[in-house]
């Protein structure tokens, strides 16, 4: 019973892309959760926009069936119909915009100073992660590639073009900075449940503030065309409890063969 | 080094609101090494290394310092 109950009812949440999906992936940061709110709120105008719309021009398909009705009619003004068709589409705009703006300046404000940078550098065909919090010079930082698992080596229950061998691992409820770069081509970093998507530009350091809300395993892919292999370098990011940090990204000080 | 890592980061600078760090990594880089040039191998100038190297990648570093090896730095150190 207890098993059953645990294979049916424990929510599984959504992190990666799924076949045929139709919604976002569910919520992992505040910045995200913020997307979907707004993304609600636009969608109730977009549902009456278009209810309204197809109703008038489903009834003057049907009333004005040029068999039933074949003089058309000629009235080429009306003042008060003019006036409001023109008043009231600017109101809904405004009551969209509020959320927008709200959610847009509120994403750039920030207001904690970040507990931890990443650094997630784009190259052809992979990606490099540098956590250089805890250096004394200048050569130690610990740095690795991310490549995505090819085909022919997944084990079973992992993800096709998804995978990959070193996950950029996060403390979960902190404030990361993440610094997007490349260091050839553009690429974009983007994990869609994060609510993250930054271009990697060569020569630029481009900012981003999250603060991923849960632990779990957050899959993303390229988002800028960067040649050959770009539909195959994706992202990984494991948030681990906070106080596990310390000793995951310690164990990755260490060189490791085998699994991350 | 396993146990507990103290989470500290550079601090976000009031200087460079935006999205674009470029400029707030090259400004501590410089810093550092003007604190270097003015008060010599001293421990305040420390907190700007470690700003430096927590925001810049580290080829950035290497090439600037090979740079500033060669003279060909482009800025004001």
């Amino acid at each position: 019973m207890i098993v059953l109950e645990w294979l049916f009812l424990t929510i599984a949440a959504c992190d990666a892309a799924e076949p045929w999906q139709l919604g976002f992936q569910d919520a992992a940061t505040p910045m995200m959760q913020g997307i979907i709110d707004l993304h609600h709120d636009i969608f109730f105008f977009l549902i009456l926009i278009l209810v309204f719309v197809l109703r008038i021009l489903v009834r003057a398909l049907w009333h004005f069936h040029y068999q039933k009705n074949p003089i058309p009619q000629r009235i080429v003004h009306g003042t008060t119909i003019e006036i409001l068709r023109t008043i009231f589409p600017s109101i809904i705009p405004m009551f969209i915009a509020i959320p927008s703006f709200a959610l847009l300046y509120s994403m750039d404000e920030v207001v904690v100073d970040p507990a931890i940078t990443i650094k997630a550098i784009g190259h052809q065909w992979y990606r490099t992660y540098e956590y250089s919090d805890y250096n004394s010079s200048d050569e130690q930082s610990l740095t690795f590639d991310s490549y995505t698992i090819p085909e022919d080596d997944l084990e079973l229950g992992q993800s096709r073009l998804l995978e990959v061998d070193n996950r950029v691992v996060v403390p979960a409820k902190t404030h990361l900075r993440i610094i997007v770069t490349s260091a050839d081509v553009p690429h974009s970093w983007a994990v869609p449940s994060s609510g993250v998507k930054c271009d990697a530009v060569p020569g630029r350091l481009n900012q981003i503030s999250i603060s991923v809300q849960r632990e779990g395993v957050y899959y993303g892919q390229c988002s800028e065309i960067c040649g050959t292999n770009h539909a195959f370098t994706s992202i990984v990011v494991e948030a681990v409890p906070r106080k596990d940090y310390g000793s995951r990204v310690s164990n990755q000080l260490i060189p490791q063969t085998g699994e991350a | 080094m396993a146990g507990e890592i103290a989470l500290k980061t550079a601090p976000a600078d009031f200087r460079f609101p935006t999205t674009n760090q470029t400029r707030h990594c090259f400004t501590r880089y410089i810093e550092f090494h003007r604190c270097l040039a003015a008060k010599g191998e001293s421990n305040e100038c420390e907190r700007f290394a470690k700003y430096y190297r927590s925001l810049c990648p580290g080829e950035w570093v290497e090439r600037w310092n090979e740079q500033r090896k060669n003279g060909t730095f482009p800025g004001p150190l």
